[in-house]
C-alpha cells in the first residue's frame, strides 16, 4: 500500500519562527515535516509520509480569516494529501481556532480527512468538536507525546476508512453523535458496578454526563401573599384532553398556555397529561395532582392568595433539552411580568 | 424553567418529587412532592383526604414563597 500523504498545519511559534510578536506572520509552505511533526511523522512509522508543513501566525489567520484560509487551503489543494493534521493547539485559544478552522475546511471543501487536537477549554474545541475528531490534548504543549499517541491512530483508522470508536475509547472530544451499540453487560448490572465504585470511593465512567447547570439568586420573599397574583405552571404536561397544541410526550419542542379563569377542578376527561415519561393513569384521572387547580382556587377564594393567574403554561419535562425548557420560559415569563404576576408555583412529576 | 422565571425578577416555588434533581438544576425554594405520578395526590386516600394533602403541600408553598432564603432551601411538609 502507498503511504498516507500527510500534511501538517502549525502556528509560527510551534515552527519556531518566534512567540507572540511574529505572530503575524502570513501562511507559507514548507517541504516535510517541522517542529511537532518530526514526533508526529515517527509515531506514523513507514505508515505515512509528512509530505509538507503550513505554518501561519495565529494573529494573521484570525484577523485575515478568509484570505488565509484561502491561501492555506490551495497550499493543501495543490499538494493532495489523503490527510491533515492540525496542532495540537493544547489551550492556545486562536491557534485552536485556526485548526479547527483549517481542519473543517480541508475535510468540507478538499474532502480531506482532518484530524486536530485541543485542550477540552480551548475556545475552538466548543466551535469545532461537532464538525471534525479532536482529539482531546492537556493545556500546555507538556501534553505533546500523550496527543500524538492519539491523535495517530485515530488519524489512520480515519484514512483507512476504519470504525471509529467511541469519543471515550479514541479520545476525542464527544461530537454530541449517538450511535446504538450492544454492551457486553446488561444496563442493570454496569449500573449496580458503578453504583458500588461509587460507595468505595472508587473511579467511575458515568454513561450519560449531565449538563453544567448555571446559578440564580433568590428572589426576595413575596411580602404578602395574601394579596399577590400567583400563577401555576407546570412540567408535567397536564393539557386539555386531546393535547390541543400536540406536545411530544417526550423532548417537548413546545410548551402549551391554558384558560383556567373561573375552574374549580381539572376534570377528569376535560384534562389529562402528554407527558411520556410517567404512568398517566393517575394525572388522567385528576389533573390536580399534577397542577393543583383545585386548592389555589380554595385559597383564593379563602383570601389567603390574592388571585390565581387565569393562564397556566404547561410543557413536558421529559428527556426535554434544557436549551428548550430555558426557551419556553424566557418566553412565557415576558407575559407573567406584564400581567404583574407575583409569584409562581411550579411543579414537576 | 424555574431558573428562567426567578431570573426574570419573579419568586418561584418548585414542587417536585425528585428534590437531588431541582437542587441539581438550581431551584432555591423547593418543597417535596409525594410521587412521580401523582406529585399533588396519592390515589390510596379518599378524594377528600386527598385534597388535605395536596393543601398542605400548596400552603407549604406558599410558605416557601414568603420565606426569605440566601440559599437553596427545601421547605418540608408539616
Amino acid at each position: 500500500m502507498n503511504k498516507i500523504k500527510v500534511v501538517h498545519y502549525i502556528n509560527q511559534f510551534f515552527a519556531q519562527i518566534g512567540g507572540e510578536e511574529m505572530a503575524h506572520v502570513p501562511p507559507e509552505w514548507r517541504d516535510g515535516p517541522v517542529g511537532p511533526g518530526l514526533a508526529l511523522g515517527a509515531a506514523f512509522g513507514e505508515e505515512a509520509q509528512i509530505i509538507g508543513t503550513v505554518i501561519c501566525g495565529d494573529s494573521y489567520f484570525n484577523e485575515n480569516v478568509e484570505q488565509a484560509l484561502d491561501t492555506i487551503l490551495e497550499m493543501v489543494r495543490q499538494h493532495q494529501p489523503d490527510l491533515l493534521i492540525a496542532g495540537p493547539a493544547f489551550n492556545a485559544g486562536r491557534y485552536g481556532v485556526a485548526c479547527g478552522t483549517v481542519a473543517k475546511a480541508a475535510q468540507d471543501k478538499l474532502g480531506v480527512k482532518a484530524v486536530t487536537g485541543m485542550y477540552v477549554e480551548n475556545p475552538g474545541a466548543d466551535m469545532f468538536a461537532q464538525d471534525v475528531y479532536i482529539i482531546s490534548t492537556r493545556n500546555s504543549a507538556a501534553g505533546m507525546r500523550d496527543a500524538v499517541s492519539r491523535m495517530v491512530p485515530l488519524a489512520k483508522k480515519l484514512v483507512k476508512g476504519e470504525t471509529i470508536g467511541a469519543s471515550a475509547q479514541e479520545g476525542y472530544l464527544p461530537r454530541g453523535v449517538r450511535v446504538n451499540l450492544f454492551e457486553k453487560e446488561r444496563g442493570s448490572k454496569r449500573a449496580v458496578d458503578m453504583l458500588v465504585k461509587k460507595l468505595k470511593d472508587q473511579p467511575f465512567e458515568t454513561e450519560y454526563p449531565m449538563p453544567n447547570f448555571d446559578r440564580v439568586a433568590p428572589q426576595p420573599a413575596v411580602q404578602n401573599i395574601n394579596q399577590a397574583k400567583v400563577a401555576l405552571v407546570t412540567s408535567g404536561g397536564i393539557v386539555p384532553f386531546g393535547n390541543p397544541d400536540r406536545i411530544e410526550s417526550s423532548n417537548a419542542s413546545r410548551y402549551g398556555r391554558y384558560d383556567i379563569d373561573g375552574l374549580m377542578d381539572l376534570e377528569e376527561g376535560k384534562w389529562a397529561t402528554a407527558h411520556g415519561g410517567y404512568d398517566p393513569s393517575y394525572a388522567n384521572q385528576d389533573a390536580d395532582r399534577v397542577l393543583p387547580v383545585d386548592v389555589m382556587r380554595e385559597l383564593e377564594m379563602e383570601g389567603k392568595i390574592g388571585s390565581l393567574f387565569h393562564f397556566t403554561y404547561s410543557t413536558v419535562g421529559n428527556g426535554t433539552a434544557v436549551k428548550s425548557s430555558k426557551a419556553f420560559a424566557e418566553d412565557f415569563v415576558k407575559e407573567l411580568i406584564q400581567e404583574n404576576v407575583q409569584a409562581v408555583i411550579l411543579t414537576s412529576t | 424553567m424555574v431558573k428562567e422565571i426567578e431570573r426574570a425578577g419573579i419568586p418561584v416555588v418548585h414542587i417536585c418529587t425528585v428534590t437531588p434533581i431541582s437542587l441539581t438544576v438550581g431551584a432555591n425554594r423547593i418543597v417535596p412532592a409525594v410521587a412521580i405520578p401523582h406529585p399533588l395526590g396519592n390515589p390510596k386516600l379518599s378524594r377528600g383526604e386527598e385534597k388535605t394533602l395536596r393543601r398542605k403541600i400548596v400552603q407549604t408553598a406558599l410558605k416557601a414563597l414568603s420565606t426569605e432564603v440566601s440559599d437553596q432551601t427545601i421547605f418540608e411538609v408539616d
